[in-house]
């Protein structure tokens, strides 16, 4: 007779997308790493510009939760998407649409990781944080990966402020509330959102439209998406400053801040000019790239002006 | 090779494999989440802790 312990499931109705079992980089590769990397850094940055102090264990304990709750959204998010990502090639290797990890294991694994980093973040700092990491999380998995995702082209507009809540909670955590410091990066996320995902839509058009995907370049058009890159970007610029005026960028900042958004601006006229073939394909992967790289480095100047005494008050 | 008589399979190697390292790494996960709450409830307690009325 052979031991149950050593057998795998019955002849069950097959779901969507089975597995036998993944292997521990896959189950991690479900919490799209790169994203708890930028989520861990937005935060750290939310928390360092408040006013405010923790032990530095509480912190640590509490990026950790944020950066947790942030990967379980996003194995939430691949759970829900698997259909979809498994007919676009720069998702049909993720672990669910390539047989590795089952929908039911995905599902369960985000479940558990999104109760677990809400309360231990609730535990560790406060009940106001752990709130807006229940929020970010199911703004996430739900409104934007259940509804938004595949019902309007304003889907990354509206489903970004997920991505710009991090910092809010870092000041949370910190201060007990948020203040003008969190909403102004909250801000600048959410406004550098839209330009920076149409510039990737532009180039994956057709493989949006053939998952069905209601991407801005496949409803308004390419012509009409880069003018909206455009906006957003005129918009961004300004508001990539705003840290300055109020105080808490210095000039290291200021500089970053301008010279970026001088380079946004310019990466965003070049998308609107260069329409076709190759030159189309270069200009929209400069302004993805680019506008990573700015991000980037306005959070890190924030982080060095604040953590390192690099701080040069400019108002 | 397969039992007739139970409509489980036996794994394959890789797949027990891989089913070891799953299990070592939830030991691991569990281990850490002891210890952080370890962690978590010193630093909450603080120093006081020692100094409390009797």
């Amino acid at each position: 007779m052979t031991s149950l312990t050593n057998t795998i499931g019955p002849d069950a109705p097959a779901p969507a997308f089975t597995a036998v079992g993944g292997d521990v980089p896959d189950y991690f590769a479900l919490l799209k790493p790169r994203v708890m990397v930028l989520v861990i850094f937005t935060a750290l940055v939310g928390m360092v510009v408040s006013q405010g102090h923790v032990p530095p264990a509480i912190g640590v304990i509490s990026l950790l939760a944020i950066a947790v709750g942030a990967g379980a959204s996003g194995c939430l998010n691949m759970w829900w998407d698997a259909d979809i990502d498994a007919v676009m090639t720069r998702t049909a290797q993720r672990p669910i649409p390539a047989g590795r990890i089952s929908s039911e294991e995905a599902l369960g694994f985000g479940l558990f990781l999104s109760v677990a980093s809400v309360l231990v973040l609730g535990l560790a700092a406060n009940w106001l944080a752990a709130g807006l990491l229940a929020f970010t999380i199911v703004f996430y998995a739900v409104i934007y990966s259940m509804w938004l995702k595949r019902a309007t082209a304003q889907n990354i507009v509206i489903g970004g402020a997920a991505g710009a809540l991090p910092p809010v909670i870092g000041q949370a955590v910190v201060s007990g509330s948020f203040g003008i410091e969190s909403l102004v990066l909250f801000a600048i996320i959410f406004i550098w959102t839209p330009p920076h995902f149409w510039a990737l839509a532009l180039i994956k058009a057709e493989e949006y439209a053939r998952a069905g995907i209601p991407m801005m370049p496949n409803v308004a058009g390419p012509a009409s998406t880069r003018r909206q890159i455009v906006w957003y970007t005129v918009i961004l610029a300004p508001l990539g400053l705003v840290p300055v005026a109020l105080g808490f960028g210095g000039l290291l900042y200021a500089v970053i801040g301008v010279v970026g958004g001088v380079g946004m601006l310019a990466f965003s006229v070049r998308v609107l000019k260069n329409r076709e073939g190759e030159a189309e394909k270069r200009a929209a992967m400069g302004m993805f790239g680019f506008s990573i790289l700015y991000l980037f480095a306005l959070f890190s100047a924030l982080l060095a002006e604040q953590s390192f005494g690099l701080f040069r008050p400019l108002v | 090779m397969p039992d007739p008589e139970t409509p489980y399979r036996q794994l394959t190697p890789a797949e027990e494999a891989r089913r070891r390292k799953r299990s070592i790494a939830i030991a691991l996960a569990l281990g850490a989440w002891v210890l952080l709450f370890f962690v978590l409830t010193i630093v909450k307690l603080g120093p006081q802790i020692l100094s409390r009325p009797l």
